[in-house]
């Protein structure tokens, strides 16, 4: 761990403040990745300014009806809350899905979302990773990348976005309540996470200076048809491999509305709106599912180690929408 | 070589209650909980496994919740209550926990079993474990090389009653 | 005599100290004045250093010194005094010794400061300039040039008998496959760590993760030039090992070289990933060709496996030897050959040749049962060794038979319908697979020392150690039962390197070895006991004969009168001593020899399979042993426990990823590293079917370390067939070989 200064930040005004004044800064509040991550010499922080004594630490209704749920709030705190196990256990389950109980309990909301990639080669400073340092090439490429994307990557990096919560977040449509020097904004959480393009050291469209004060969630949780299916290389306490968000609004045996994101395929929650829109007045049925999990991967390409992904996605999307339905067979 | 006279980290006062004591103590920033409690407390019942966040022995209670210390720096949990494995038994008495971990052989080398037990302790208060399918996810966060696991789930079931009945 | 101890479930007798966190391991002494010392590794897998710049680190406020090859301390020079109690024949790698890379991840620097904290960020501070020199590291591109070694230290190839070629050809049924595994990790949960205590006066006390203390001093003496007086090796506990620490790792070198050189007291604690950068189960491929009759009668073994070693040692194991220990057939040619790569060099890792070779042995064996169309229990007992054909000797005791018997009882093995995926839930295919095994039951030679003191406390000793495999407890009770006291009245020591000569804590030999010299003492001990009680004016036990005495509940009595009976702390104190003691060595009998020693297990798997996306949940194991006689049900059941776990990472998870492009393992963490989790473990149970063994060693045990794991994962891929109709040969059988 490379040495830094310290300070904690009062209220959000100040914790922006601070980072602007300080080179190399960044927030710390769960700190589950980054000190992980400083350990390892993979971030170098010269400044870390402490959040955790913010007041965004808690859940709330909107105005709209939905939930708001403050950026500090941690993973456990959230995934079992009454409100969100009622209305929007999709968001429950995903979060349950990932990392373990201990780590459940520090992990922060908007930390989770900032988690970086489990990329073998970003974690070892020994390896080129253009993410790590830019300019110095991909080794997952024509290296080991089981764990790697089948969408939307880029020749200068192929990454996923290990975050289960995340993937439930995007089914969900929540957005994204950002605090920076120019003040306050709000966006839809499929423009936080990017595509790496030729910019794989940016994981998000965050600014410099910005911190996430809090995650909405709409009224509409898919608390009746819903599931989240993670595949991944042990029972529990592994990334995924392959994970499905499904949600679906169903009135008498036709879907109204249908949300699905896929988790680690790309570099960000995998969404295909244009996909979601083929079942919108159509029965919940395999052959209706199947066309949407075809659409969902086409144009999917793997590599040495993870073409089956796009198989296992194909299924998942199916299994998971049934699932969703309730269909059983 | 001449050598660079600052200190590399600063230094701060922070006030940490660790098994029922108040301790006023002096911490690098970079100092993590799991290495104040093993270097520099000699607490070291609680062991570090990978200091990464990815084995469990570090497990800890802070403020009654169990976290991994490893991944918790020092410093950011200044006022805080901490209890390791030392703190668990009342003079000769073991905790029910340490004693059924005992009883039901639930260990092997013994290096996973304190972070084992206050992940035990932390489970049963967050009452979330219902089927020994919970159990064993709920107990995921700490690998045991060992293999001591079916043993383990006997544990906490039987803590979990235990619980319940009190 | 009845047994009051041995045989009961006793709880671990050092469980205390483990559950109430006092139980100290390598990096966990304080020691005073101590530093502490970070390892820089190599980038790259062959090669010269050209320079390693440390002086950003050296600037620090802190850093005392960084230890690279160029101011090293004075090494030895020959291979011998690199070569520890574990060593395979070759030239062990010599840390710093000079600017060649061997492997990646390569320790190369050393940094040591007076906080941990500190030497990581100089650790990180040091600059290395390389001269990169190709390297091999693809297993299938040196798979041509396998070669034997000169020397194996494994059991050479025995020389093939009858005509196997001949047989195969002949064959109603016959099978060809290619069976392989990858490298894996052995990843105890306690790091490699060696804190040594600077005492001021030449003499150094290290504390080290090791499977024996004597090891580490020994490599210590050899390499330093240190006498046996000036360093004691203390290891009282060590966090899970299973082979990593038969050999002493590269963290003690760094920590005594530091330690002598600046005369502070040094800890060396490698991090995670330092753990994938020395000894591991090599990968192996092999390749078998089965012949059976149209019977089902096993008519050629063909055997030939092919296993990864380092370019300056050649590592082997016992994978090929399973075909004439577990079958019985007339026509077999067994080889074993290596493949040098740029890697480290392999270490044993729990049942090292065993868990390779038999599954590939089971998996196969498997296959040719559904070839005959027979179950594939009965095709097993129909093959049946009823001798051991490697060794040309029958068994001291073999009841595999019982355990197949009891397992499949349990089991319900008789419901299983033969055809693959004829059995499913929805959209679970379920499958039942069986396997069985072997592992060696050796007696090594071993010495332990027993003292009584006059408060009737018996404290016995032995250089031994206890990985968590229970050897404080069944020594313990050992010791109790030869001299009829209670449990709590024995203390046993173990993991130092002043205690009387013990062998290596591994190989399913402690239990037999220092079981046996436990016993041995306590025996004498009595008899020097019967001795001082002659000596008390009036004794009644003048003229009597140790057989005819009884040592029980704290007390020497007559075998045929228990009123005439004398406390064994009167003894002493009659004869105002403070104590007694006695020294023993034992060493296995002559008689052994005629017999060849083995183990058995018989394993039961059902699985889940999700049809569609290949999820593999192993929902019950049973594992019926027949492993002589169990000293501690309890602590024994543990150990069978631990090799089933072990069995389900091997089968499903675990799988140290070699990038052939550095020539290193990229998953070098246990987030990417996958162990199994408490979540992959159902139903599992254990059974000990009963075995007498008088020819084994005086104890009649076996050993379990081993046996609990060889038959678990060729059960759960034969389990995985018969759910799926698909047979998966190079483990680990994850997802994506099923979807």
């Amino acid at each position: 761990m490379r040495p830094f200064t310290y300070t904690r930040a009062k209220d959000v005004a100040a914790a922006v403040t601070d980072i602007r004044a300080n080179s190399e800064a960044r927030f710390i509040a769960g700190g589950t990745n980054l000190l992980d991550l400083m350990k390892i010499d993979v971030m170098k922080p010269r400044h870390l300014v402490d959040i955790t004594r913010l007041a965004l630490d808690t859940i709330e209704e909107t105005d709209e009806g939905g939930l708001r749920l403050g950026a500090l709030v941690t993973n456990a705190d959230t995934a079992y809350h009454e409100q969100v196990e009622k209305r929007y256990p999709l968001l429950s389950h995903a979060i349950l899905a990932g990392a373990t109980a201990q780590l459940r309990n520090k992990a922060t909301d908007a930390g989770n979302l900032l988690q970086r990639t489990r990329c073998y080669y970003f974690y070892d400073t020994d390896t080129a990773c253009n993410k790590r340092e830019p300019g110095t090439g991909c080794s997952a490429i024509s290296g080991y990348n089981r764990n790697h994307a089948i969408l939307g990557h880029s020749e200068h990096c192929i990454a996923t976005h290990p975050s289960d919560m995340a993937v439930g977040l995007a089914a969900l449509d929540a957005r994204i309540l950002v605090t920076g020097p120019q003040g306050e904004r709000m966006l839809p959480i499929s423009d936080l996470h990017r595509l790496p393009g030729n910019t794989p050291e940016k994981d998000t469209n965050l600014g410099e200076n910005e911190i996430i004060t809090a995650i909405e969630l709409p009224p509409q949780g898919f608390a009746q048809h819903f599931t989240y299916l993670k595949n991944r290389d042990r029972a529990s306490y592994a990334f995924a491999l392959v994970s499905v968000a499904a949600g679906l609004e169903i009135e008498g045996g036709v879907i109204r509305e249908a949300r699905i994101a896929l988790g680690g395929v790309a570099h960000k929650p995998w969404r295909r709106p244009e996909a979601e829109a083929m079942l919108r007045g159509k029965k919940a049925s395999r052959e209706n599912f199947q066309p949407v999990a075809d659409a969902y991967v086409q144009g999917a390409k793997g590599f040495e180690h993870n073409t089956f992904k796009i198989e296992l996605a194909r299924r998942s999307i199916v299994r998971a929408l049934m699932t969703a339905a309730k269909i059983e067979e | 070589m001449e050598k660079n006279t600052t200190a590399s980290v600063s230094k701060e006062k922070i006030s940490l209650t660790i098994n029922g004591t108040e301790q006023q103590l002096e911490v690098e920033v970079w100092t993590t909980l799991l290495d104040l409690l093993r270097e520099h407390l000699q607490l070291t019942g609680t062991k570090k496994g990978c200091d990464q966040g990815q084995c469990g022995a570090c497990t800890i209670l802070l403020d009654g919740n169990r976290i991994n210390s490893c991944l918790s720096l020092a410093v950011m949990h200044d006022g805080s209550e901490i209890t390791t494995i030392e703190g668990l038994a009342q003079g000769d008495e073991l905790h029910p926990v340490q004693q059924a971990f005992i009883d039901h052989d639930a260990f092997q080398c013994g290096y996973c079993t304190p972070g084992q037990i206050c992940s035990t302790i932390g489970l049963i208060k967050e009452g979330k474990a219902k089927t020994v399918d919970d159990i064993r996810d709920l107990m995921s966060g700490n690998i045991c090389r060992c293999g001591a696991y079916s043993n383990i789930v006997k544990v906490v079931q039987e803590a979990l009653e235990r619980s319940q009945q009190a | 005599m009845a047994s009051e101890v041995i045989g009961k479930p006793k709880n671990r007798v050092d469980g205390r100290k483990k559950v109430t966190g006092q139980a100290r391991y390598a990096a966990e002494f304080s020691v005073p004045d101590l530093t502490y010392g970070v390892v820089v590794n190599s980038a790259i897998a062959r090669g010269t250093i050209k320079s390693i710049d440390a002086s950003e680190a050296l600037k620090l406020e802190g850093v005392l010194q960084v230890f690279t090859h160029e101011n090293r301390t004075k090494l030895a020079y020959y291979d011998k005094s690199y070569q520890d109690m574990d060593a395979p024949p070759g030239s062990p790698f010599r840390p710093l010794y000079n600017n060649q890379v061997q492997f990646n991840m390569q320790p190369i620097a050393l940094v040591v400061a007076e906080t941990y904290e500190l030497a990581l960020y100089a650790a990180a501070l040091v600059k290395v300039e390389y001269e990169q020199a190709p390297h091999e590291t693809k297993f299938a591109a040196q798979r041509p040039y396998a070669y034997e070694p000169e020397e194996y230290k494994s059991t050479p190839p025995p020389e093939p008998w009858g005509s196997p070629e001949e047989a195969l050809k002949n064959a109603a049924h016959t099978i060809t496959e290619e069976y392989a595994h990858p490298s894996q990790h052995h990843n105890p949960i306690e790091m490699h760590a060696s804190t040594v205590h600077w005492e001021g006066d030449g003499r150094i006390t290290v504390y080290d993760k090791i499977q024996g203390a004597l090891n580490s001093q020994k490599y210590v003496m050899g390499i330093f030039g240190l006498k046996e007086e000036e360093v004691r090796v203390l290891s009282p506990f060590v966090g899970g090992a299973f082979g990593s620490g038969l050999r002493p790792q590269y963290q003690l070198f760094m920590a005594v070289m530091a330690a002598l050189e600046l005369k502070r007291s040094v800890r060396v604690v490698l991090t995670r990933p330092q753990m994938f950068s020395f000894g591991h189960r090599p990968k192996t491929v092999q390749r078998l060709s089965l012949g059976a009759s149209a019977d089902g009668k096993l008519q050629a073994v063909i055997h030939e496996a092919y296993a990864e070693t380092s370019r300056f040692e050649d590592y082997s194991e016992d994978v090929i030897i399973w075909p004439g220990v577990l079958y019985n057939c007339d026509n077999v040619k067994l080889s074993h050959k290596l493949v040098g790569l740029d890697v480290y060099t392999p270490l044993d890792m729990r049942a090292p040749g065993g868990t390779t070779g038999i599954f590939a042995l089971e998996c196969a064996i498997d296959e040719l049962s559904y070839k005959v169309g027979m179950d594939p229990m009965e095709f097993r007992l129909k093959n049946y060794a009823e001798k051991d054909q490697i060794e040309d000797k029958p068994f001291s005791s073999k009841e595999l038979r019982e355990c197949y018997r009891q397992g499949a009882e349990k089991f319900g093995w008789k419901n299983r319908k033969q055809a693959p995926r004829s059995m499913r839930e929805g959209h679970q295919l379920i499958g039942w697979g069986v396997a069985n095994g072997a592992w060696e039951a050796t007696q090594k030679p071993a010495s332990a020392k027993a003292v009584l003191a006059l408060n009737g406390q018996l404290t016995v000793s032995s250089a031994t150690g206890d990985i968590g495999t229970g050897t404080y407890t069944i020594m313990s009770q050992i010791a109790a039962e030869s001299l009829g006291l209670a449990l709590d009245k024995v203390e046993f020591k173990l993991g130092d390197s002043s205690l009387p000569k013990a062998p290596l804590e591994g190989g399913s030999w402690t239990a037999s070895s220092v079981g046996s010299a436990v016993k041995k003492v306590c025996n004498k001990l009595g008899e020097k006991l019967l001795e001082l009680a002659q000596e008390i004016e009036g004794s009644p036990f003048k003229n009597v004969k140790i057989e005819e005495v009884v040592f029980e509940g704290g007390r020497m009595h007559l075998k045929n009168n228990s009123s005439t009976a004398i406390a064994l702390t009167e003894i002493l104190s009659r004869n105002k001593t403070e104590s007694l003691q006695a020294e023993a060595d034992s060493e296995p009998s002559d008689e052994q020899e005629n017999y060849s020693r083995y183990s058995h297990s018989a394993v039961f798997v059902e699985v889940k399979v999700d049809e569609d996306l290949g999820t593999v949940k192993v929902t019950r194991v049973v594992s019926a042993i027949a492993g002589g006689r169990i000293l501690n049900p309890k602590t024994a059941r543990s150990q069978i426990l631990g090799g089933i776990v072990w069995g389900i990472g091997m089968a499903m998870e675990e799988y140290s990823v070699m990038d052939n492009q550095y020539g290193r393992f990229m998953n070098h963490d246990l987030a990417e590293y996958h162990v199994p989790v408490n979540a992959d473990v159902h139903d599992v149970e254990v059974i000990f079917v009963e075995e007498k063994d008088e020819i084994v060693n005086p104890i009649g045990a076996k050993g379990l370390g081993e046996i609990g794991i060889v038959s678990v994962a060729p059960a759960i891929a034969n389990a995985i067939y018969h759910a799926t109709g698909k047979r998966v040969r190079d483990l680990p059988i994850t997802l994506d070989k099923l979807v």
